[in-house]
């Protein structure tokens, strides 16, 4: 069993019943002609409504593997996994928006039909699904770039994009499969701050998967640390910073450096 | 509230505003300069001109060489006389081939979407039907086209089957691995944002596959007039084919090469249009290579 180390104060962590997402003693294995391979093992995890729960862990851990679990794109070999209480997978896949490591836009659609597909694949008329697209365009900065290509856009513009598609999905539940990881680190580190003021404008709970320590602590209202395949939860630290927050008071505190070196130990002491 | 601060990555891309004020849409920074591209075509043009010229001397050196039988190899001046003369004649036959090869297309267009899109959304038909499109590639037409002359007789109906026959494989197996080439990720995407199997068709896997089905296109045209020319050589009353058949029997040789110059002209013009089609039908394949 999995030591559960709690970092921060206890009384505010949100009980069972109350959890918007809930894993409990999820297990998933994949099977290939190589033989078995244990992705988690009796993962527990929990985010209540409207909180930023970040999940990070070593490259193979079971990460992205944990979010389709969460989205209902495939189903655990045992435990159980509730999104806003469905279990059941076409109760998850509809409570859930997930947006994939890569931005994945369609080549041929603008940056605004691109977030319009969204609403478009839940039977909007095109015209309909643009007008409803467009505000949100406005709202974020990104008015200027909606008619514009996919190719025409920088890799930090089409990761906005796709953030606002996933938006548009409109569910209660983000899911972020390490949004930023393809960036270069000045564009991630200007998109985590926009990340940070579009969750305070439009607030969801989110499950945010990275590999980055202080990505998962600027962003989250709690870090939960995963040990290497077969990933468990090795400590869950809370992150007592107000959000949104700014990145340069943020990180240079002396409390966020603490849990960034908390964090960091708990990852390297799972890996022997 | 103003949700956020104005983006502002790192790295600046064409047309992106820098600081405060956008003053040019991207758009407007990011098209090609129509000159430019048109000095770029012109360029590209002219090494394929260059070996034709060069090829056309050389034709037109080995036909004058004393040898060389006028009945067997008319020079390019003796074709150019040819087309000039019998132009009226030519243009009725070509007329017809053109027809038989246009209307061809279609039909395998058609028949090879419906294919191409049935074996893609059933798999147990993808894998039943498979081996049995490779084989269609594999009939020998030349010795089918008589049969269906006997099977549809003289008309219009021999040509097209044949046509549709080797135009069907290169088009339906083009789409169907366009129609498969949708990367798993964006598959999942779609599944997670609620798209059912045909909204993802439609909205994702057929423009996607746009590209390859224009390649199949592509192969298509340049073998659409070879199959309407066996149609016609196994048994018509018109076209180019029946009228190069003839010619070469009557030993007209300078109308032979005027018909199989035509003949070429018709291919290569129909490989042009589809390249054109696709450019008005795929414009983002440009956009992204402009980029890269």
């Amino acid at each position: 069993m999995p030591t559960q180390l709690k970092a921060a104060d206890t009384e505010h962590r949100t009980p069972e019943e109350t959890a918007e997402v809930a894993l409990s003693g999820v297990t998933r294995r994949f099977s290939s002609p190589r033989g078995e391979t244990l992705a988690l093992a009796g993962l527990d995890l929990a985010a209540a409504h409207g909180e930023v729960l970040s999940v990070v862990g070593p490259s193979g851990c079971g990460k992205s593997t944990l979010l389709e679990l969460v989205a209902g794109l495939s189903e655990p070999d045992a435990g159980s996994v509730a999104v806003a209480g469905a279990t059941a997978r076409e109760g998850r896949l509809a409570a859930c928006a997930y947006m994939p490591q890569r931005d994945l836009l369609l080549p041929w659609r603008s940056a605004l039909t691109n977030a319009a597909l969204a609403l478009e694949v839940q039977g909007e008329r095109p015209a309909a699904a643009r007008a409803r697209a467009e505000p949100l365009f406005v709202r974020f900065g990104l008015a200027d770039f909606a008619r514009a290509l996919p190719a025409e856009l920088s890799g930090g513009m089409r990761q906005r994009v796709a953030f606002l598609r996933t938006l548009l999905a409109g569910r209660p539940v983000l899911l972020l499969d390490e949004p930023f990881a393809a960036l270069d680190s000045i564009t991630r580190a200007a998109m985590q701050e926009w990340l940070a003021e579009a969750l305070a404008a439009e607030p969801r709970t989110v499950v945010l998967v990275t590999h980055d320590v202080r990505e998962a602590l600027f962003l989250g209202d709690r870090v939960a640390v995963l040990s290497p395949r077969p990933g468990r939860v090795v400590v869950e630290l809370d992150v007592p910073f107000e959000r949104p927050r700014r990145r340069r008071e943020t990180v240079t505190d002396a409390a966020f450096a603490a849990l960034e070196e908390q964090a960091l130990a708990a990852l390297e002491g799972s890996g022997r | 509230m103003t949700a956020t601060s104005p983006p502002s990555d790192g790295r600046a891309t064409r047309g992106e505003p820098r600081g405060t004020a956008a003053e040019s849409t991207p758009e407007a920074a990011a098209r090609p300069h129509r000159p430019a591209a048109r000095a770029g075509a012109l360029r590209r043009a002219g090494p394929p001109v260059l070996l034709v010229a060069a090829g056309l001397v050389a034709w037109q050196g080995v036909a004058s060489l004393p040898a060389v039988d006028d009945l067997t190899l008319a020079s390019p001046l003796e074709t150019r006389a040819a087309l000039g003369r019998d132009l009226p004649l030519l243009a009725d036959a070509a007329l017809v081939t053109l027809l038989e090869v246009v209307l061809g297309l279609a039909l395998a267009v058609a028949f090879g979407a419906v294919t191409a899109i049935a074996m893609h959304l059933v798999h147990p038909l993808r894998q039943a039907a498979y081996p049995v499109l490779v084989a269609s590639q594999a009939i020998p037409v030349v010795v089918l086209a008589p049969l269906f002359v006997l099977a549809f007789d003289y008309g219009l109906a021999p040509k097209l089957a044949i046509v549709a026959l080797i135009c069907f494989f290169p088009v339906t197996v083009n789409l169907l691995d366009g129609l498969g080439s949708v990367e798993p990720e964006l598959r999942k995407l779609m599944r997670s944002l609620g798209a059912s199997r045909l909204s993802t068709l439609r909205r994702v896997e057929l423009p996607a596959s746009l590209p390859s089905l224009f390649s199949g296109l592509r192969v298509a045209a340049t073998v659409s007039v070879i199959g309407a020319v066996f149609g016609e050589w196994a048994g018509a009353d018109a076209g180019l084919g029946r009228l190069v058949l003839l010619a070469n029997n009557q030993l007209q040789t300078p109308r032979v090469y005027a018909g199989v110059v035509l003949l070429t002209l018709m291919a290569v013009a129909l490989f042009v249009l589809v390249g054109l089609a696709e450019r008005i039908a795929v414009p983002w394949r440009r956009a992204g290579r402009s980029e890269a």
